[in-house]
C-alpha cells in the first residue's frame, strides 16, 4: 500500500515538476510569480486534445500544440509584460497582470471549448509491471521515463548551449548581460517558449494519466507547481524536480491516508514548514540585499 | 498633475457641502434603486470596500504583498456564521468574535515575516489560504465540512432584523464601512500609520530610525486580518450560506485587484476598486461568459497604462501637521536659523 502510494506520488509527482520547471525558468530570469502559467498549462492539454481531435496523431498532435503553446507564451511575454519592464513599473505590476492573463486565457478556452471536462485519449498502454504487491501501470513508467528525458533536456539547454548561457547570464545581471551583447529580450521570449512547451507535455501526460482534460484544470495544478518550485528552491532546476516529487507523494500519501479532502493542501503545509526553516527552499540560493 | 490640484483644491473648499451631498446620496440610494437585486449588489460591493480596506493597510501602506485574504474572510465568515447558527449569538458579538479569531491568526501569519520577506512573503500567505481553506473543509464536526454553513440569520437590532428587503442590511452595511474607513484614516495618520509607510518605504532604513519592523508589521497584519473579518462577517449574512470554496484563491486575487486597480496606498480608491470590480459582472450579464475574459484584459490594461491605480495620484495638497506639532510651531521663533547664522558670523 505504501509502496504503491509513492509509486502513484512519483508519477503524478513528475507531472508537477514539469510545470515547476517554467515557474523556476520565468522566476530565474523576470523575479516573477508567472500566475498565468497554470492557464498556459491547460491551454497545452486542451489544444493537444483539439490537435488530436483533428486527427493529427498523438505525438504530432502533442507537437503542434507545443509549438503553438510555446508561440502563446511568447505573446504573453511581448504583449503584456515587455511593456511593463520597459517602464521599470513594480513588480506588482507584472504579478497583477500575470493574473489578467490566467483570467483571459481560461475564459477563452470556456468560451470556445466549453467548460465541461472532456475525454484525453490514453497515451501509452502496454499492461502493467508488477513488482511484488505494487501495480505499476505504463502510463505510470512512461511519465518518468518522459519528464526525466525533458528535464535532461532543458539542463542540458541551460547548461550546455549558447542559449543558456545567455539565459544563466540574464538571470545573474540582466544589464551586465544587455552591454555584452546579448539580447535579454529574446532570452526572455525563448524562456517563455521553453516554459510553454514543457507545460504542454505536463499537459497531454497528466492529460493522459487522467484521461480528462478542462479549462480550470490548470488551477490547482498551477498553484500546486508552484508551491513545489519554492519549496526546491525556485530558479533551480533540480529544485523544481524534487519539490515536484515531494509534492506528488506526499499528495497521493494524503489522498490515500488522511483522505481526499486533504490532498489539495497538505503541499502547502510542506510549502511553509519548509520556508520557515529555509527561506530560499531546499536548493534556493540567498539572494543578498545591497545597501 | 493641474487637474488634479485642481480637484484638490475644489474638494477641499467645499468639503462640508460634498460630504452633506455624498451622505445624502448614501442614505436615499436604496430607495433610488427601488430593487432589491441592486441593493444586493450595492452590499456586495460594501463588503468588498471593507475587505479592500483591510489587505491595503498590508500591502498598500506597509508594502507586504498578500495573496491569501480570502484566509481571514474565511475565518471570519465562519467564526461569526458559526457563533450564530450554532449558538445563536447576536450578529454584532459574533462579528467581534470572528475579528478576535483572524486577529490572533494575523499574529500566527505574521511571525513568519521575521525570517521571510519578498515574494517569498506572499506564497507564504498564499499557502495560509489555502491551509484555511482544508481547515474548513476538514474539521467536519464543527464547520460541517464541504457541505458548508446554510441558513445564516440575518443580522438584528433589539429585534429587529435587518435584511435586504427593508433595507436594513444596506444601512448596516454603510455604517459598518464608515467606521472602518474612519478607523484606516486615522490608524495612517497616527504613528503607527507612518512607521508602516517608513517600511514600505525601506526595510532598512526604518529599522535605523528606530522602528521595531517586525512588531509594526505583524500589527499590520493584525489590523488586516481584523478588517476583513469583519468583512467576512457581513458578507456570509449576506448571501446566507458558505463553504470552504466560496473562500478560494480567487477571491484573494479579486481583493488584491481591487486594492491595486483603485489605488495602493489610497483610502478613496478602494470604494471606486471595489464598486468597478464587482459591478463589473453584474453590469455586463449580457456578455455572458466574455465578461470574465473582459475582466483579465482590465486588469492587463490598467497595469499598462495605469499601474498606480485609477485614484493612486499624489496629493498635490500642503501636509496637514497635527494639532500638536502645529502648536509646537507657532511657538518657535521663526527667526530662529536667521539667529543662529548670524550669531555664528558675529
Amino acid at each position: 500500500m505504501l509502496a504503491q502510494q509513492i509509486f502513484n506520488g512519483l508519477a503524478l509527482g513528475m507531472g508537477y515538476a514539469l510545470i515547476a520547471v517554467g515557474y523556476s525558468l520565468v522566476f530565474g530570469i523576470l523575479r516573477l510569480v508567472n500566475f498565468s502559467h497554470g492557464a498556459i498549462y491547460a491551454f497545452g492539454a486542451e489544444m493537444a486534445m483539439v490537435f488530436i481531435g483533428l486527427n493529427f496523431g498523438i505525438v504530432p498532435g502533442i507537437i503542434a500544440s507545443m509549438i503553438l503553446t510555446g508561440i502563446l507564451g511568447i505573446a504573453i511575454d511581448k504583449i503584456a509584460l515587455e511593456p511593463l519592464r520597459k517602464k521599470h513599473s513594480m513588480p506588482i505590476a507584472s504579478l497583477i497582470t500575470t493574473i489578467g492573463v490566467s483570467n483571459i486565457i481560461t475564459n477563452l478556452l470556456i468560451v470556445f471549448l466549453g467548460s465541461e471536462k472532456r475525454n484525453f485519449p490514453q497515451l501509452f498502454n502496454f499492461g502493467s509491471v508488477k513488482i511484488g504487491s505494487v501495480v505499476i501501470s505504463s502510463t505510470q513508467i512512461m511519465m518518468c521515463v518522459v519528464s526525466l528525458i525533458l528535464m535532461g533536456v532543458l539542463v542540458f539547454i541551460v547548461y550546455k548551449t549558447k542559449i543558456g548561457l545567455a539565459m544563466r547570464a540574464s538571470e545573474q545581471n540582466a544589464k551586465a548581460a544587455n552591454l555584452m551583447g546579448i539580447n535579454v529580450n529574446f532570452v526572455i521570449s525563448f524562456t517563455f517558449f521553453l516554459a510553454g512547451m514543457s507545460a504542454t507535455i505536463a499537459g497531454a501526460l497528466v492529460g493522459g494519466y487522467y484521461q480528462i482534460v478542462y479549462p480550470n484544470m490548470g488551477f490547482m495544478a498551477g498553484l500546486k507547481a508552484f508551491a513545489a518550485a519554492v519549496l526546491g528552491g525556485i530558479g533551480s532546476l533540480p529544485g523544481a524536480l524534487l519539490g515536484g516529487l515531494i509534492v506528488g507523494v506526499s499528495e497521493s500519501m494524503a489522498a490515500s491516508f488522511m483522505g481526499s479532502t486533504y490532498r489539495d493542501s497538505i503541499a502547502f503545509v510542506i510549502l511553509i514548514i519548509v520556508l520557515i526553516v529555509r527561506p530560499h527552499g531546499l536548493f534556493g540560493r540567498k539572494g543578498i540585499t545591497k545597501v | 498633475m493641474n487637474f488634479v490640484h485642481t480637484m484638490e483644491t475644489f474638494v477641499e473648499g467645499k468639503k462640508k457641502i460634498l460630504l452633506i451631498l455624498l451622505a445624502v446620496f448614501l442614505i436615499a440610494l436604496p430607495y433610488m434603486l427601488n430593487s432589491q437585486y441592486l441593493v444586493t449588489v450595492a452590499v456586495k460591493i460594501g463588503s468588498y470596500t471593507l475587505l479592500a480596506l483591510g489587505l491595503n493597510v498590508l500591502t498598500g501602506y506597509t508594502g507586504l504583498v498578500s495573496l491569501g485574504h480570502a484566509g481571514f474572510v474565511a475565518i471570519g465568515a465562519y467564526t461569526s456564521s458559526l457563533c450564530a447558527v450554532k449558538l445563536g449569538m447576536n450578529f454584532f458579538a459574533s462579528m467581534i468574535l470572528g475579528m478576535v479569531v483572524a486577529g490572533l491568526a494575523g499574529v500566527l501569519l505574521g511571525l513568519p515575516t521575521m525570517r521571510v520577506t519578498g515574494t517569498y512573503l506572499s506564497i507564504i500567505t498564499l499557502g495560509f489560504g489555502e491551509i484555511i481553506k482544508m481547515i474548513a473543509m476538514n474539521w467536519s464536526s464543527v464547520t460541517n465540512g464541504t457541505l458548508g454553513v446554510k441558513n445564516i440569520p440575518r443580522p438584528s437590532i433589539f429585534g429587529y432584523d435587518l435584511t435586504i428587503a427593508n433595507n436594513g442590511l444596506y444601512y448596516l452595511m454603510l455604517v459598518l464601512v464608515l467606521i472602518t474607513t474612519l478607523f484606516c484614516i486615522a490608524v495612517v495618520k497616527s504613528k503607527t500609520g507612518r512607521a508602516f509607510q517608513a517600511i514600505r518605504a525601506d526595510e532598512l532604513a526604518s529599522t535605523m530610525m528606530g522602528i521595531n519592523i517586525t512588531s509594526y508589521k505583524i500589527l499590520s497584519f493584525v489590523i488586516s486580518a481584523c478588517i476583513c473579518a469583519l468583512g467576512g462577517a457581513l458578507y456570509a449574512s449576506l448571501i446566507g450560506y458558505i463553504d470552504p470554496n466560496t473562500f478560494n484563491f480567487d477571491v484573494s486575487t479579486l481583493i488584491l485587484s481591487i486594492v491595486i486597480l483603485g489605488g495602493m496606498g489610497t483610502i478613496r480608491g478602494m470604494f471606486v476598486g471595489a464598486a468597478i470590480l464587482i459591478a463589473f459582472p453584474e453590469v455586463s450579464r449580457f456578455l455572458m461568459e466574455y465578461r470574465f475574459v473582459l475582466y483579465g484584459v482590465i486588469l492587463v490594461l490598467m497595469m499598462r497604462f495605469r499601474p498606480q491605480g485609477i485614484m493612486g495620484w499624489k496629493s498635490t495638497m500642503p501636509y496637514r501637521l497635527s494639532k500638536n506639532v502645529k502648536e509646537q510651531v507657532e511657538k518657535m521663533d521663526k527667526n530662529a536659523p536667521l539667529n543662529l547664522l548670524n550669531e555664528t558670523k558675529g
